[in-house]
């Protein structure tokens, strides 16, 4: 079985990650306390105003929870991306063509970080508890919402990020670039899309779909109409969304390799 | 024989983009490889060498798959490999002398593990292949060894016997004697030579000629993106060099022996105890000049020297 492949290639990872314990302590830490500074960040600006585009705190702190989580998970499972262009440059993208399997499930599965779960830790701690105190009429699917929410939203920009990696295929130093797209859609995704121009608001909708990773399926599970008056059922569209986009990702990455094997390094 | 790797025309060209002036770029083509054809057959041992830049890799390149070819096309091991990568995968072994295929953080035997389970090597299999060349290739001492400290000869044969745990048709060494020592280099070059005699066929590519003269039965010499000249060592050297050396040691130093039939220079070492008789292949021979030697002098050693396999392809390039 090929998923047993990558199961083996990922339990090597996890111990050889976890044999320098300190190292792995430290890392899973720092990438807790990164994740917590965005949340800082979001109570500061609520000690300055009762609402932020028309949300409470423990509304956009629901938003922050679903993203975070989200992104956590992405950053996991696909992060390693952003090593593309050193294997670019190396040519040790050659040696993974090579091997009888998927590039990308290699290049993903091939350098998995961890200490990356201490992101994911961080934003689920924040997302249980302003859940569990937050006034929902809870019913099972509201449940469930909430439960896929922060999936979908990991299948959702762990698209954006094979997309935007995708770049370096053709520009090497693409990186910051696709940084931009995918550390951005984090911090875009975290805030209700009420406090972008409406410019922004279009993109993140529509182009890139960040707001159906945590804006519309808050505003399902606190039963709000969207302020911008998007239909109520958008909140339950976003994992036919993520289908669609974890489609087109995969489009996208068979054609950068192809253009790859067209050029050369 | 049937035919392993077929190259039909290959043809491969890069766009390579110019400043010319502010802003403004030109693009130029530059033909790596230009129409190269050839076959090698199953249990060849062939090498393919140039100077750099001369179109190796990228030939390389095609037959794996890695690089698609702008026209032309390759047949390996019955499959396209532009098509159908990901299946040849499984029927090549590729050695990169400058990368690595080893996970750099895990133990030799748990990277060697891994890719049993991404070749899908059934285990009995595995087994045998692995204890061989644990013991051929004397790994035994590092297997339990991180990789990032394993020596880079220690590395390459780890490098090699990770390309060979499928049981590859085909084994394509891209430099794969580079930065190692003499013995490193040796006990490699024995063990290929043993893999090739027990039908693993062989394209590598080298700026070593030791490792050619020792391995290969067949040589490819490409430069410019064309290949100069195709064939066995032996008659590359009897078709490019028409001079061979005969070298003789005598039992007591004499004047230079001038005026032997065919012989066309000579030159003295020792005071003439020992004598270099450089003959036209096509004038004579080294037994009718070794049989006239005797009647003239009393001989203690002769030995025929052949030219270098570096003067061989310097003429080629000449030609």
């Amino acid at each position: 079985m090929a998923d047993r492949v990558y199961l083996s290639i990922l339990g090597s990872r996890f111990r050889s990650q976890l044999s320098y314990r300190t190292s792995f302590l430290l890392d899973f830490v720092a990438q807790m306390l990164g994740q917590a500074g965005e949340l800082i960040v979001i109570l500061v600006l609520f000690g300055r105003a009762t609402e932020l585009g028309g949300f409470a705190v423990h509304e956009v702190l629901i938003m922050y929870g679903i993203a975070g989580v989200g992104f956590g998970l992405a950053d996991l499972f696909v992060g390693q991306l952003d090593e593309l262009p050193r294997l670019i440059r190396t040519g040790q993208l050659d040696v993974l063509l090579l091997r009888p399997l998927s590039t990308l499930a290699q290049v993903v599965t091939g350098d998995i970080q961890l200490r990356r779960v201490g992101r994911i830790a961080a934003a689920l701690g924040v997302l249980v508890y302003v859940l569990s105190t937050s006034d929902i009429a809870w019913s099972a699917p509201k449940l469930l919402l909430a439960i896929t929410a922060p999936l979908v939203g990991a299948v959702l920009f762990g698209s954006i990020w094979v997309v935007a990696c995708s770049i370096c295929f053709w520009i090497v130093d693409g990186r910051e670039l696709a940084n931009a797209v995918t550390y951005g859609s984090n911090m875009f995704s975290s805030y209700p899309i009420t406090v972008y121009p409406p410019w922004l608001r279009r993109v993140l909708a529509f182009v890139i779909p960040g707001a159906f990773i945590a804006y519309y399926p808050a505003l399902a599970l606190l039963d709000r109409p969207d302020p911008l008056g998007a239909p109520a059922f958008l909140g339950w569209c976003s994992p036919l969304i993520a289908l669609v986009a974890a489609g087109v990702a995969g489009l996208v990455w068979r054609f950068a390799v192809r253009h790859y094997q067209g050029t050369g390094s | 024989m049937s035919a392993l790797i077929v190259a039909d025309r290959l043809r491969r060209s890069f766009h390579v983009s110019h400043r010319a002036g502010f802003l403004r770029r030109r693009r130029t083509e530059v033909v790596a490889v230009d129409a190269v054809s050839f076959t090698v057959d199953r249990g060849e041992a062939v090498g393919y060498v140039g100077p750099n830049g001369a179109g190796k890799s990228t030939t390389i390149k095609m037959l794996t798959g890695i690089l698609t070819p702008s026209s032309g096309g390759a047949t390996v091991c019955g499959l396209d490999p532009a098509k159908q990568r990901r299946a040849l995968a499984s029927r090549i072994g590729v050695v990169f002398g400058q990368r690595s295929q080893l996970w750099w953080d895990l133990p030799l035997a748990e990277s060697f593990e891994l890719l049993r389970s991404i070749y899908r090597v059934p285990r009995e299999r595995y087994r045998e292949r692995l204890a061989e060349c644990v013991e051929l290739l004397e790994l035994t001492p590092f297997l339990a060894t991180p990789v990032r400290q394993l020596s880079l000869g220690q590395r390459m044969r780890g490098e090699v016997t990770a390309a060979l745990l499928h049981d590859p048709e085909l084994l394509v060494l891209d430099e794969p004697t580079i930065g190692l020592d003499l013995e490193s280099k040796e006990r490699l070059r024995t063990f290929l030579a043993d893999l090739n005699r027990r039908g693993t066929t062989l394209l590598l590519t080298t700026h070593d000629l030791d490792d050619i003269e020792r391995l290969c039965g067949r040589l490819m010499v490409i430069d410019h993106g064309r290949v100069l000249a195709d064939g066995p060592l032996s008659e590359l050297r009897a078709e490019v060099v028409t001079e061979r050396t005969l070298v003789v040691d005598l039992t007591e130093p004499r004047p230079p022996l001038t005026g032997l039939p065919g012989v066309r220079e000579v030159r003295t070492e020792l005071d003439g105890l020992r004598q270099h008789l450089v003959f036209g292949r096509s004038d004579t021979t080294a037994a009718a000049l070794i049989s006239a030697l005797v009647g003239r002098v009393a001989v203690h050693d002769v030995s025929v020297a052949e030219p270098g396999i570096e003067e061989l392809i310097r003429r080629l390039y000449a030609r």
